[in-house]
């Protein structure tokens, strides 16, 4: 096995994780906020996938220029599903966290039914997209530019959620997760913050579900993987933290390519999964999981 | 000499760089009631939950009848004698009144026809025989902490630590509430009280015990206590000392 | 006193078993009124499922902790049983308790460091280890990876637990299975255990200050838990002749085991097996009626139904009895 394959992979390893972290930021973001865990948000990634498909279709719209559309399009969703569902297990007085996991476990049944209903459950995918079939070569190692740019989109996303942090509005989330009740008195309406807060989370998702369109097939089902790992990704750099969700991303992705690469393809995910226990052991809050 | 109850030597603990317990020592006696007084801030909790168990001390140990207990964790204390009740009410809501205190007579009982002998007994005693097979959740703030009390005691504990349970009660609630604890006394048992409010719990303890800024301020009975301009200073600000 | 008070609690856990013995026997005659084979079917999958959820139940409702993981134990029930059937002959009738031992040692392995977690990272640490262990055995040769084992059929026996036409069979089976389940709910909430878990489930700070131990109680009611439903987990690969790693380890089926107990009511003798009776003919009729017209419209109908009981439910459908006999009570006194 030459170095260059082996670095070929790893840097590869470490783009795919970088998709994974902008996935897992969303779902890190929500809970943070509001102390929920979202199981349908490998649906909305999903959901973002046959809405680039569609309107690729419909409008020959390049995904590429399609990102703030798509972006928008998922935000809103967020919004809507805050507003709709969650808003309403916030006030349900017995057995509130199992309604938040069952509330939302049904949004995902229902999200992947819809999509098996209107687009069947064959996989589809976008043929012929500016970034496809173009690669980068740094002398002998090639990397595929859809991989290359999703990467690039994903370090702009962290980017954004970083800047954010610092604006107004940053800061009335902050407040917002540090104490929900208080922050009535200084005059921060907790559910527009909190729909805000699920808006950004599911247009996280939006971008990453745009950038995999570009290269990954797309089927009903194809968000319970990338879901799954997003879970892990969250439990290892810790719950709440967009760091950590960053750092583990990037480690995840890493993990699964070279495991890929020196021990099966089929078990990629194993690799993932006994990182994410060995840390669980040593620090149950995750690499940077506070509380 | 009689072997005191509970030892307490050189406790101190920090959280990360406030000094909750500054070398604290004291003796508690069989069948004592005993006072842990101060202003807010003082150490009360800190050292409260070191004895109950829930927090190690970083410095200093604590015999319970001259075994040792720091650092044993809640479980094993709560085992050995030690029963407590909570600042901030934590009763089992999913439960009846009964259920609750069969929870903590199971301590002991193996057979559940065993623990509801046990606890009827306990809650007839703490005044809540009306309210048995009421949910949990429902009591008013004070019948929860007789409840609170009540679960402890079926613990059998030979020791009981109460922590501000006259807080917040009215004076008459809290009359009714001081009256429970000399009950528990005369069975025997032997009570260490948490309070931040000195006055309601001058009348009903031997001795007390007063803590400022993680330090013991003063050790002795009621009516020295309350004369002391140390303790007039703690509590009430320069101003007041003659 | 003692005797008043031994009145009121014992009186209702008499109740529970009477009400029990009258459902067992309804259910007992409900086959033989019944001749569509589909319904019988659904009736089968419904008591499974309710015998499954009361399994979940015990660690989910009583102790607290929400597992997203019970495919895990269902799935080893299911293969031990039918691995010692299938190449040793070994009957499922002592292949399905070797299951339920198997699956009671792997929920108590997956307690050990999960249990040192809390909250959500509890949930996803259960969901993530039933993926892997669903990933792993789809690669497994051992047991024919995801190609499945099928389970030959030699005869109807009784001492090989295999019917292949007749359901009714099945339905005293799934029944059986149900009650003994059911029977261990009850068991427990009666018992110092059934106390301790209900008070960590509650409030664990309260808990240790009466001397209970938390991790050794939740690998108990782990143990306990995943042993039931590994028996489950057996029955159902005698009932269906055939398991993979996707009909018995995936994310989906942990869903489907916690879901009635959700759905019926947490923590509760008869929330299970209300919330089975309800959510599984819904998910069944909802493939068979509107699956193979439209598909993906059975999960929306489905995803919806979950979603609209959640919310409008919290405390579960037992919510409308107890609070029917709380009104009795009330206007009595």
């Amino acid at each position: 096995m030459s170095a260059t394959l082996i670095a070929q992979v790893a840097i590869g390893g470490l783009l795919m994780g970088l998709v994974y972290a902008v996935v897992a930021a969303g779902l890190t973001l929500i809970f943070g906020l509001m102390d929920v865990v979202n199981f349908a948000h490998g649906a909305l990634l999903m959901v973002a996938m046959y809405a680039t498909l569609l309107i690729h279709r419909a409008t020959g719209l390049d995904p590429l220029v399609q990102l703030p559309l798509v972006a928008l399009l998922l935000f809103g969703a967020g919004v809507v599903i805050y507003r709709g569902l969650i808003a309403r297990t916030l006030s349900v007085r017995v057995n509130a966290g199992m309604v938040q996991i069952f509330v939302t476990f049904g949004l995902s049944i229902f999200l992947v039914g819809a999509a098996e209903f209107l687009f069947g459950s064959d996989f589809q995918s976008i043929n012929a997209s500016f970034l496809g079939g173009r690669s980068l070569a740094f002398g002998a190692i090639i990397l595929p530019w859809p991989l290359v740019a999703s990467g690039i989109v994903a370090l702009l996303v962290f980017l954004g959620l970083f800047l954010l942090s610092r604006t107004e509005f940053g800061h009335a989330l902050e407040a917002t997760r540090e104490d929900h009740e208080a922050v009535a008195l200084i005059g921060i309406d907790r559910d527009r913050v909190f729909g805000i807060g699920w808006g950004i989370g599911t247009a996280s998702v939006g971008i990453a579900g745009v950038m995999l369109a570009n290269f990954y097939y797309i089927a009903p089902d194809v968000g319970t993987n990338f879901a799954l790992i997003a879970y892990v990704t969250v439990a290892l750099g810790g719950f709440g933290s967009i760091f950590g969700a960053l750092i583990a991303g990037l480690i995840i992705g890493l993990v699964e390519a070279l495991t890929a690469l020196f021990i099966d393809p089929a078990l990629k995910q194993i690799g993932i999964f006994l990182i994410y226990l060995a840390v669980l052991m040593i620090r149950p809050r995750g690499l940077f999981g506070h509380l | 000499m009689a072997e005191p109850l509970l030892a307490i030597r050189g406790i101190s603990k920090s959280f990360g760089s406030v000094a909750a317990n500054v070398d604290i020592s004291f003796e508690v006696a069989a069948g004592e009631i005993l006072g842990l007084i101060g202003p807010n801030g003082a150490g009360k909790s800190s050292l409260f939950n070191i004895i109950a168990g829930a927090i190690k001390p970083d410095r200093g140990e604590i015999l319970f009848e001259g075994r040792r207990i720091s650092g044993i964790g809640a479980v094993a204390c709560a085992r050995r004698g030690i029963g407590r009740t909570f600042q901030v009410v934590r009763s089992f809501d999913s439960m009846t009144v009964l259920e609750n205190v069969m929870v903590g007579a199971f301590l002991h009982a193996r057979r559940s026809a065993a623990a509801m002998r046990e606890a009827a007994g306990v809650i007839a005693f703490c005044g809540l025989a009306g309210r048995r097979d009421v949910a949990a959740h429902r009591l008013s703030p004070p019948d929860k902490r007789r409840l609170e009390i009540a679960r402890a005691l079926a613990t059998r504990p030979r020791l009981l630590l109460l922590d501000e349970m006259l807080t917040g009660l009215t004076p008459t609630e809290a009359r009714e509430g001081m009256q429970l604890v000399r009950d528990l006394r005369a069975q025997g048992i032997t009570i260490i009280m948490v309070e931040h409010v000195m006055e309601v719990l001058l009348p009903l303890i031997d001795r007390a015990i007063v803590l400022d800024l993680g330090r013991k301020l003063l050790e002795g009975r009621p009516a020295e206590i309350v004369r002391h301009p140390d303790v007039i200073r703690a509590y009430l600000g320069e101003r007041y000392v003659a | 006193m003692a005797g008043v008070v031994r009145g009121t609690l014992a009186a209702r856990r008499r109740r529970e078993v009477l009400l029990g013995i009258a459902i067992l026997a309804f259910l007992a005659v409900l086959p033989l009124g019944i001749s569509n084979v589909y319904l019988r079917g659904l009736i089968v999958l419904a008591l499974l499922y309710a015998g499954l959820s009361q399994a979940w139940n015990i660690l989910g409702g009583y102790c607290g902790q929400i597992s997203l993981g019970h495919a895990l134990y269902f799935g080893i029930g299911a293969y031990t049983s039918t691995l010692l059937f299938t190449r040793l002959g070994i009957s499922p009738l002592l292949g399905m308790f070797a299951g339920g031992l198997f699956s009671g040692l792997a929920a108590f392995l997956v307690g050990l460091p999960c249990f040192r977690l809390s909250g959500h990272y509890y949930a996803i640490a259960t969901l993530v280890i039933g993926m892997m262990a669903a990933l792993l055995a789809a690669n497994w040769d051992f047991i024919n990876a995801a190609e499945g084992i099928t389970i030959s059929f030699h005869g109807e026996s009784w001492a090989d637990l295999a019917f292949r036409t007749a359901i009714l069979p099945f339905h005293y089976v799934m029944l059986a299975y149900a009650a003994l389940i059911w029977l261990i709910a009850w068991l427990i909430e009666g018992s110092r255990w059934g106390f301790f878990w209900r008070a960590v489930k509650d409030d664990v700070a309260a808990a240790r200050s009466l001397g209970i131990s938390i991790y050794p109680s939740k690998l108990a009611a782990a143990a306990i838990s995943g042993a039931a439903t590994g028996i489950g987990g057996a029955l159902y690969a005698q009932y269906v002749g055939f398991i993979d790693p996707e009909s018995t380890l995936d994310l989906s089926l942990s869903v489907l085991i916690a879901l009635p107990a959700v759905v019926g009511g947490i923590g509760t003798l008869w929330g299970p097996l209300l919330g089975a009776a309800v959510l599984i003919p819904v998910q069944q009729l909802s493939v068979a009626w509107l699956g193979s017209a439209a598909g993906g419209i059975d999960l929306m109908v489905y995803g919806a139904l979950i979603m609209a009981l959640a919310l409008a439910r919290p405390e579960g459908l037992v919510s409308f009895f107890q609070a029917r006999a709380r009104k009795e009570a009330a206007g009595h006194g």
